[in-house]
């Protein structure tokens, strides 16, 4: 039943996948390294004043990576730029930056491919046990990534906090949680399982980018924190991570689209549950913990919209939230046996 | 009434109402969730009595101290708890306290229009002044049409002469994003309700049942676990009745189930206790929906078969369901004896036989342990223990199935006869004379008759739930105001055309509405003029929104 040609060549498309991701996380981290010797040159620094004199014209694309000129991020050619060792420094992280992306674009295609030549070996959908299962949810956070990058291209130097994390999971999921390709018992092998699979999967993929970018956010924080407090001199080390509401912005986007999905999932699963074991909702660990994501998810909208939330609190809660889905995917799947222990982990 | 009760009553009075604004704040809600988040970990955490009962009284057990305390409580039946009732009670509470005002509120502003233009637009996060070649009636009316215009997302939008004789049209849209925010607010109480009330009107019940028998659900004793809701008394079941005709299984070369299902025949309503029956075949997956109640097919397993020929010369036949214990459904279980023949009062109790052992579909047996190699029965074989003695039935407390008290065999009170591998046919001797014999196996399917009233409810919540909150989520509720005044008060240059200001504040997702604000400044005409931007290209930047602003109106 299991094809052995189609699984080897699975595992060999994982490992390109966990190269590519490597290789991208080395990239940006030598984009961040890249920032010490910047200085920000007084023309730059001047942009932002005119802007906000001016204020008369506002066109489509307010939001293009021009306006990273005032992040401190690498503005490209068009930033003017003083000593030539400053440019070459800026050049250079720009650079390494598209590398990363590139890099990141390889690495996704072998993660694919990985997933759907694990669908091809055991003549099911890729997403029957733990390793599979991981594997759609890492891939559904780079693809949000990806999807991030190609609309803000300013948000690039803060794939250090992305793709870290992204590229630790992917390597549990070769190494702890590998399992070879099988079937799977009947009662997995229906039409809401898979609905409510892949949606569960792949929101939380994006809802996990949501608390990436929260935790960025943060760290954006920290730095100007620091930088106000004068403990750190921004002409001497500035951030390259992009402005800090920007950052925000990133994570209630990808919240906000990930929450109704993350509800769809969750309701597709009490459909399955319906169907499969007597009851909509049995109470289950799986189904708490889900259920306690989600309630997490809606405080962080809440959050949002309360006076004295936004901002640091709410984006804690965002990282909270990422920690419950982690839980929820590591502990209660291995510790915890529910109805859902089908981990294929013995 | 004294001057006193007065002040009591206006106090209580005064202490209601700050109570009632402290419990539908925003802040109180979003302190609920938090604790509704922390209050369901434990269940996940630590073991509960309605997911496994034999895990957590071992659990109890093994910390004499902490286990009994947590039971105490609660943390072993969480959801059921008085704190985590209170928890989601307080969020009820708090929802409707919030949902109601806003409805009436947004039914208030059904049918009102766009408010005033504010004095200063240059205040607003987003601020743009064009000209415009048509004069400000004309202009204004122009504009009112292009934003009311559907492609342009369907503003609501009015226009207004001010007393100075600046024409202003005021346009705000979004107004669906209310709708569906208060629709999920709504979906979400409605689902937290038809939780409860089909937990206290409904009921679950399991048994297995043999191929060839069957079984009715005319009371909760028919089954072998009943489960009801509060309200349940279990005296008007609407009843029907099955019979177990033929189990099918088909399985792949390394064992793993293809399929299993069942053939039934059903007797519902009037068939009841008729013979009349209809056929059913039950799948996994796929529930049988009779008269409210469904019927599940959770699994399945074996029922080994026994003869026994006792010293007195009577053969009778003896069998029970055992366990499946591994995917090759190696099993477990017992065959009780509680009346052997040949005996009469107490020492019928004292010579009860119990046949206790493992049984393989597919016996293979390894250093004289039996176990299955395929989950279909080829070489049926067990490995039995023979116990007699008194089984302690009568001790009123329930016994397991599948298994014999153990504190009867500590006692002394039931004896093991010997042990013994049998294939099919083979028999084994006890030592005063009784002959057991395998002869074989039936299949059992486990099964489940669910029913709950209001189920179809929560799968309308649940629809409303996601349309509501997508509704919310994804429409921005944005306000504009165009205030347009004749050029000509700006110099000689342009004596016709106007001058328009143009502010802009989102109610939601401020930033992101610097791209759109830039469409809606390009609608009423081309930049004006002014001297920042005069000498060189605009630069393109987003603006930084005054973000506290936000939600001022
Ligand atoms: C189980 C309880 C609750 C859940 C799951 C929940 C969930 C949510 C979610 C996901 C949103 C975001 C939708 C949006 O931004 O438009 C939201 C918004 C909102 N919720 Fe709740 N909520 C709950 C209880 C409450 C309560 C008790 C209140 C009243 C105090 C409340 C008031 C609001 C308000 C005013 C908004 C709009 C915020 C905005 O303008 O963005 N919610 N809620």
């Amino acid at each position: 039943m299991i094809d052995p040609t189609f699984s080897h060549l699975s595992d060999l498309a994982f490992e390109g996948a966990m190269a590519g991701y490597l290789v991208a996380l080395v990239c940006h981290a030598l984009q961040m390294a890249s920032h010490h010797v910047r200085r920000q040159s007084p023309a730059a620094a001047a942009t932002p004043a005119l802007v906000a004199a001016g204020g008369a014209s506002m066109t489509a694309d307010t939001l293009s990576d021009r306006s990273s000129a005032a992040d401190g991020a690498p503005a490209g050619e068009a930033e003017p730029l003083g000593r030539g060792t400053e440019h070459r420094h800026t050049r250079f992280a720009e650079q390494i930056g598209r590398a990363a992306v590139i890099v990141t674009v390889i690495g996704f295609a072998c993660h694919v491919l990985a997933l759907v030549l694990r669908g091809f070996a055991a003549h099911r959908p890729p997403w029957g046990n733990m390793y599979e299962f991981t594997l759609m949810i890492t891939g559904a956070a780079v693809a949000t990534w990806l999807v991030v990058l190609w609309r803000n291209k300013f948000a690039r130097p803060m794939g250090i906090y992305v793709m870290t994390p992204i590229t630790v999971l992917v390597f549990l999921a070769g190494t702890v949680l590998y399992t070879r390709s099988a079937p799977v018992v009947p009662i997995l092998n229906t039409y809401w399982l898979n609905v409510h699979v892949v949606a569960i999967s792949l929101s939380s993929g994006v809802l996990m980018l949501s608390g990436l970018a929260s935790a960025a956010y943060l760290g954006r924080l920290r730095y100007d924190a620091r930088v106000a407090a004068g403990v750190v001199d921004p002409e001497r080390s500035a951030t390259r991570l992009p402005a800090a509401d920007k950052l925000d912005r990133i994570a209630y986007r990808a919240a906000i689209a990930g929450f109704p999905f993350y509800t769809f999932a969750i309701i597709a699963g009490a459909l399955w549950a319906e169907v499969a074991w007597g009851s909509y909702w049995s109470w289950d660990p799986k189904e708490v913990v889900a259920l306690a994501s989600w309630v997490v998810y809606a405080g962080y909208l809440h959050a949002r919209a309360t006076a004295g939330w936004r901002g640091k609190p709410a984006a804690w809660i965002s990282i909270v939230g990422l920690a419950t889905i982690i839980f929820n995917l590591f502990f209660v799947n291995m510790v915890i046996s529910g109805m859902h222990s089908y981990a294929g982990l013995n | 009434m004294t001057v006193a009760a007065k002040h009591v009553i206006r106090y209580v009075v005064w202490l209601g109402r700050a109570l009632w604004r402290q419990l539908t704040s925003m802040r109180t809600a979003l302190i609920l969730l938090f604790l509704l988040a922390i209050a369901s970990l434990p269940s996940a955490l630590l073991p509960q009595w309605y997911l496994n009962q034999t895990k957590t009284a071992t659990y109890i057990k093994d910390h004499p101290w902490l286990g009994p305390i947590l039971d105490r409580l609660g943390f072993f039946d969480v959801i059921a708890s008085p704190w985590y009732s209170a928890i989601y009670l307080l969020l009820a509470i708090s929802l409707v306290g919030c949902v109601t005002p806003r409805t009436i509120e947004l039914v208030k502003q059904w049918r009102a229009k766009p408010g005033r233009a504010p004095r200063n637009l240059s205040r607003l996060p987003h601020h743009a002044v064009v000209t415009a070649s048509d004069d400000p009636a004309e202009c204004a009316e122009r504009i009112r049409i292009a934003l009311r215009h559907k492609g342009f997302g369907g503003w609501r939008a009015v226009v207004r002469t001010e007393d100075n004789g600046a024409v202003t049209v005021s346009a705000e849209r979004g107004y669906l994003r209310e709708v569906g925010n208060l629709v999920f607010h709504l979906s979400v109480l409605g689902l937290l309700l038809t939780m409860a009330i089909g937990s206290l009107f409904g009921y679950t019940g399991s048994i297995l049942v043999t191929e060839g028998d069957g079984f009715c659900s005319s009371a909760p004793v028919a089954y072998d676990n009943f489960a009801p809701g509060r309200m349940v008394d279990g005296t008007d079941m609407a009843p029907f009745c099955i019979q177990v005709q033929k189990f099918e299984a088909a399985y792949d070369a390394n064992g793993m189930a293809k399929f299993y299902r069942v053939q039934l025949g059903v007797q519902s309503g009037a068939a009841v206790h008729s013979d009349r029956y209809t056929e059913h075949m039950l799948n996994i997956n796929d529930p049988l929906r009779i008269a409210g109640q469904r019927l599940y097919l959770l699994g399945h397993g074996y029922v080994p078969q026994f003869t026994v020929r006792f010293p007195n010369g009577d053969v009778r036949t003896y069998s029970a369901p055992f366990d499946p214990q591994d995917a090759m459904f190696t099993s477990e279980g017992v065959v009780k004896i509680t009346d052997p023949p040949g005996y009469s009062g107490d020492a019928a109790r004292k010579n009860q036989l119990a046949i206790v052992g493992i049984f393989a579909p597919s016996g293979l047996v390894t250093d004289g342990i039996l176990t299955s190699a395929y989950p279909e029965m080829l070489a049926p074989a067990v490995a039995i223990q023979v116990y007699r003695g008194d089984l302690g039935l009568d001790a009123g407390q329930p016994q397991s199935i599948f298994a014999i008290d153990t504190r009867q065999v500590d006692k002394g009170l039931l004896v093991s006869q010997g042990r013994k591998n049998l294939n099919l046919g083979e028999s084994m001797t006890l030592p005063d004379g009784t002959v057991i014999t395998f002869t074989g196996a039936k299949n059992y399917v486990s099964l489940q008759t669910s029913y709950d009233p209001v189920q179809g409810f929560a799968l309308l919540f649940g629809i409303l739930l996601v349309g509501g909150i997508l509704t919310s989520l994804t429409i921005k509720r944005r306000r504009v105001w165009y205030r347009i005044t004749p050029a000509a008060e700006g110099g000689p240059r342009l004596s016709t055309g106007s001058r328009v200001d143009i502010g802009g504040l989102a109610r939601t997702d401020e930033a992101g509405y610097g791209a759109e604000f830039g469409s809606l400044v390009a609608l009423a005409g081309a930049p004006a003029m002014t001297p920042e931007s005069a000498g060189e290209p605009a630069p393109l930047t987003e603006e930084v929104p005054r973000s506290e602003k936000e939600r001022v109106t």
